[in-house]
């Protein structure tokens, strides 16, 4: 049965009534056992949805949205590395990678700024080794491009804006956080294959987040 | 996880993100894959897909709920670019996700025959034997319910959104809305009482 206040049950019980109203609500209530159970199933319902469980879709989205932003699933990369890759040629697939982002400075300051080159060049003439990964931060090369870029990110900095420059700071310091985590544990267990490839991932991060950066700066400048 | 204010809906936030031990780990997911990371990207989606899937389907129904989906977490990549970091990830892409479900629901509404105002549509469910679970019971309830009052009831009861954003969002007045939620909520009290 519905009466003059049962309408207003919701309002009072999301705490929205005013004062006044709240308080002939109040008093209707204390007289009123089909408003009182009225409230007390509104509240039900409102614990109940309150305490619904979210649940997965039935089948996986990922690969559609993979193929919509042209990324490889982590699923497809693991079965990939199952099949072809070691830890090694991982920590070598690094660094090419290095050897890859040592171009992109080139390119974006070797012509103008000599020692950039020549670590290059010296880069391209020795072999590289199938390091471990934990010896990366000693490594001069992995030094000497994180400095070339980080100076040429530095010469380009004018030209983003502050916004840009923020984030991109940011998301450094976080991902050096994540390379000092994963030295500190190396430390504790230098034979994990795991971490080394952690850390070589992270480092090879770095690389590639300093590398867009300086990209971007310099396509700006 | 919920913040609650005394006279102010409980905002739902990122339990996810609690349970996967503290927000470093996703704000590290963020950064990477706003610089590309595509690895990253994924996890992100792993850790939010079943929050904005269950949004979806509560919003707009089931049938194109995959769709809609996708397309969130696309736009999400595309603008991760423009993620400040003000509020948590997973606040943000609920919003987005919000968004893209009322720039759908336009289209997918036209396409919906079982719309009905009438406050007993859910009597359509009377009969029905109790469900295993009475979650799932409650909800499909609200998938019955007619569009405006299931919007609202999500929006505010499930999600945690205030009467004025949800009237910006939906394009209403607060007022409204209100009506909107206790007419669900009495709509639910019924068919929970069978």
């Amino acid at each position: 049965m519905k009466d003059q206040w049962t309408d207003r049950l919701s309002e009072y019980l999301d705490g929205e009534l005013a004062g006044s109203e709240r308080t002939a609500l109040e008093a209707h209530l204390a007289s009123c056992g089909n408003c009182r159970a009225t409230l007390e199933e509104l509240r039900r319902v409102v614990g109940r949805a309150r305490a619904l469980d979210d649940r997965l879709p039935t089948a996986d989205l990922w690969p559609g949205i993979a193929e919509h932003i042209g990324v490889v699933s982590l699923a497809a990369r693991r079965a990939r590395r199952r099949l072809s890759f070691t830890v090694p040629q991982l920590a070598a697939a690094s660094v090419a990678l290095a050897l890859v982002s040592g171009g992109a400075v080139w390119l974006l300051g070797g012509r103008t700024h000599a020692p950039t080159a020549t670590a290059v060049t010296e880069l391209g003439r020795r072999p590289a080794p199938l390091i471990n990964a934990s010896a990366y931060p000693t490594d001069p090369r992995y030094a000497a491009q994180v400095a070339a870029l980080e100076r040429a990110l530095q010469r380009g900095r004018s030209q983003l804006d502050t916004a840009t420059v923020r984030i991109i700071e940011k998301n450094l310091k976080i991902i050096d956080r994540a390379i000092r985590d994963a030295q500190s544990a190396l430390v504790a267990d230098p034979g994990s294959a795991y971490l080394n490839l952690h850390l070589a991932q992270e480092m090879r991060r770095k690389l590639e987040l300093l590398r867009e950066a300086a990209n971007l700066a310099g396509a700006r400048s | 996880m919920e913040l609650t204010i005394p006279g102010v809906a409980t905002l739902r936030t990122d339990s996810d993100q609690a349970k996967r031990g503290g927000g470093d780990a996703e704000a590290a997911d963020v950064a990477l894959a706003a610089s590309g990371d595509g690895s990253a990207f994924e996890r992100l989606y792993r850790a939010h897909v079943a929050r904005v899937h269950s949004l979806i389907r509560r919003m707009i129904g089931p049938d194109a709920a995959d769709d809609v989906a996708q397309d969130v977490f696309v736009r999400a990549w595309t603008k991760l670019g423009t993620f400040r970091g003000d509020a948590a990830f997973g606040t943000w892409l609920h919003r987005l996700a919000v968004n893209v479900i009322l720039a759908r629901r336009t289209t997918i509404g036209t396409e919906r025959v079982r719309y009905d105002d009438s406050e007993n549509v859910l009597d359509g469910v009377a009969g029905r034997p109790p469900a295993p679970e009475l979650s799932m019971d409650f909800e499909e309830a609200v998938g019955r319910l007619p569009d405006g009052a299931r919007q609202v009831f999500v929006l505010h009861d499930i999600e945690g959104y205030r009467h004025e954003e949800i009237a910006d969002m939906l394009g209403i007045v607060p007022g409204t809305s209100k009506s909107q939620l206790h007419h669900a909520r009495m709509a639910l009290r019924k068919h929970l009482d069978r």
